[in-house]
């Protein structure tokens, strides 16, 4: 099933990819640069990998500094998301994904943590605001029983 | 959002290929806030870190020829002369620290190096709109002060001093400016320590808001609102807040929400401060060094720090950093405080920040400090958080009394 949804542009281009979804606040600075696996121990997405993944999460957080140092340093190694979808816009994040060239996007015109899931394939159209959402409802659940997974470590 | 003859001229790059890219920035977040203009700055600080990201963007300033219109200070990085006679800084960071300082020296920056800056060199004034970044520094203009500022990057404040103006939206409004979390304090607040954690428990429970303390018996100090600001910036997203009574804007919980009901409370006991302090500590074991001064000590802290060492000696396998800027460590040197810090074996550094390369000596060592804002960032193994009075005693005895 195929979902098309308006959004406003903040930062320009195209990705697509893999959902992922974190209701949690997101600081790049720490995920490894050179992996981008998130490695706060106590956030939602600990373990999990964000690169190269159409991540939604609900804001940035963190100092200025670090987090577009963080994202700055995954895009460095091409490991940076292929787009981003927010509830909350901030500036530190809207820097962010100007300087590591990110689309990024909010407003969608339904709330995204209920139309996307994680594993879903997302396009994201930041220069037409648009957003294109395949559901796959059974890698859904897979990534849903993984996520379980890392959270037991 | 609408520009004036000068902004267009700007990012058409009729002022430079520096000034294009920093008006580049503003405008794709003036269009993001759907913000309807531009509105001038009188002075902007640039959160800069001497990190690659930060080198990337103001040496595509400087090289093209930007200069900034409006005063506009700096944050920590390191002065590698000082460091490499110490550690091994690695070689490839450090030259790149060195050419952050160079670039912010290009487009006319105050070398200030310092993260508390609105203490005394770049200070704004109540209803001043500014541009300023650093996790402390915004949300203590905003509040503490009364000048307006958004919760900038390093790259859009610096983008905002080099232009002299940043859209208008967000902080800048008044009507944005009001509560939308109240948190009712009965937790008892003792000295700086509390409000740090009281910060960290704030900014990770609120997340993105505005909150209004209410219930805080005793005014805060200088030192207390900075720890706040700092570690609910850090934890959450916090550019502004309100402690009724005590901070500008305003003297009564009704004000603060300006006739809004609080869509939101929280209640912070003794035990939420109680479960943040055991989160924060990731070790028990015996502290190899002592970290202080995140953010930048100020004179009084460094004062205290003297106080508590004064005669006595730290242990050689347990070194003591304390942070400030270079305008503290001047006062600092002629007040003597320095000399007894250093007299017990302890060092006062200016310009750095225990988020640096330069402290990767102490990679793989155990860390205490009194800044959980230090030690989220994990540049060491494991890191113990406790009171400054608690991190000294760690430093000279090896040992220290725990009171959670």
């Amino acid at each position: 099933m195929k979902t098309f949804l308006k959004c406003h542009r903040i930062i320009g281009g195209y990705g697509e990819g893999e959902a992922l979804i974190s209701h949690e606040p997101i600081c790049f600075y720490l995920t490894d640069p050179k992996t981008g696996i998130v490695r706060e121990k106590t956030h939602e997405l600990a373990g999990q990998n964000i690169s190269n993944k159409v991540l939604v999460f609900p804001s940035g957080k963190a100092s200025s500094v670090v987090q577009i140092d963080g994202l700055f340093k995954l895009a460095s190694h091409n490991l940076a998301p292929k787009a981003m979808i927010v509830k909350d816009v901030e500036t530190v994040l809207i820097v962010s994904a100007f300087m590591a060239k990110v689309p990024l996007v909010d407003r969608l015109e339904k709330d995204p943590f209920k139309v996307i899931g994680t594993g879903d394939m997302v396009r994201v159209d930041a220069d037409n605001g648009a957003v294109t959402v395949e559901r796959h409802s059974l890698q859904h659940s897979h990534a849903k029983a993984l996520h379980y997974t890392a959270q037991s470590f | 959002m609408h520009l004036a003859r000068e902004e267009e001229q700007m990012l058409n790059g009729e002022f430079g290929a520096g000034a294009q890219k920093a008006m580049e920035l503003l405008v794709a977040i003036g269009d993001a806030y759907d913000a309807e203009k531009m509105i001038p700055i009188s002075r902007a600080h640039a959160a800069s870190s001497g990190q690659e990201g930060d080198l990337y963007f103001v040496e595509l300033l400087a090289d093209g020829g930007a200069k900034c219109r409006v005063p506009t200070s700096t944050n920590p990085v390191y002065d590698i002369k000082y460091f490499h006679r110490l550690f091994d800084v690695p070689k490839d960071e450090a030259e790149v620290a060195q050419k952050v300082m160079k670039a912010y020296k290009r487009v006319g920056a105050i070398l200030s190096w310092s993260c508390v800056p609105y203490l005394s060199e770049n200070i704004p004034l109540y209803g001043e709109h500014v541009a300023f970044s650093e996790s402390s520094a915004t949300p203590y203009v905003n509040s503490v002060i009364g000048a307006y500022t958004n919760r900038e990057a390093a790259q859009s404040a610096l983008a905002a001093g080099i232009i002299g103006k940043t859209p208008k939206y967000g902080l800048h409004i008044k009507q944005n400016r009001k509560g939308t979390t109240l948190i009712d304090v009965s937790a008892s607040l003792r000295d700086e320590f509390d409000y740090t954690l009281l910060g960290h428990y704030v900014g990770k429970t609120v997340g993105y808001g505005i909150p209004v303390l209410a219930g805080i018996r005793e005014p805060p100090t200088t030192e207390e609102l900075i720890n706040f600001c700092a570690m609910s910036n850090t934890s959450g997203a916090i550019s502004m807040f309100h402690f009724p009574g005590y901070t500008v804007e305003a003297s009564t919980v009704k004000e603060a929400f300006q006739g809004d009901v609080p869509k939101e409370k929280i209640t912070v006991t003794d035990k939420e401060l109680r479960g943040v302090y055991e989160e924060l500590q990731t070790t028990s074991e015996k502290a190899d060094f002592v970290q202080l001064g995140c953010p930048h000590y100020t004179l009084k802290q460094i004062g205290k720090v003297a106080e508590l060492l004064n005669g006595r000696k730290i242990r050689e396998d347990c070194p003591l950093w304390v942070c400030t800027s270079a305008t503290a460590k001047l006062l600092a040197d002629k007040s003597g405080y320095t000399r007894t810090i250093e007299k017990a074996g302890g060092h006062v550094v200016v310009d750095t920040c225990i988020d640096e390369p330069c402290w990767a000596a102490f990679k793989q060592k155990v860390g205490m400090t009194d800044s959980p804002k230090g030690a989220y960032y994990r540049r060491f193994k494991e890191v113990r958080v406790a009171r400054l009075q608690e991190c000294v005693e760690a430093a000279v005895n090896g040992k220290e009394r725990r009171r959670a």
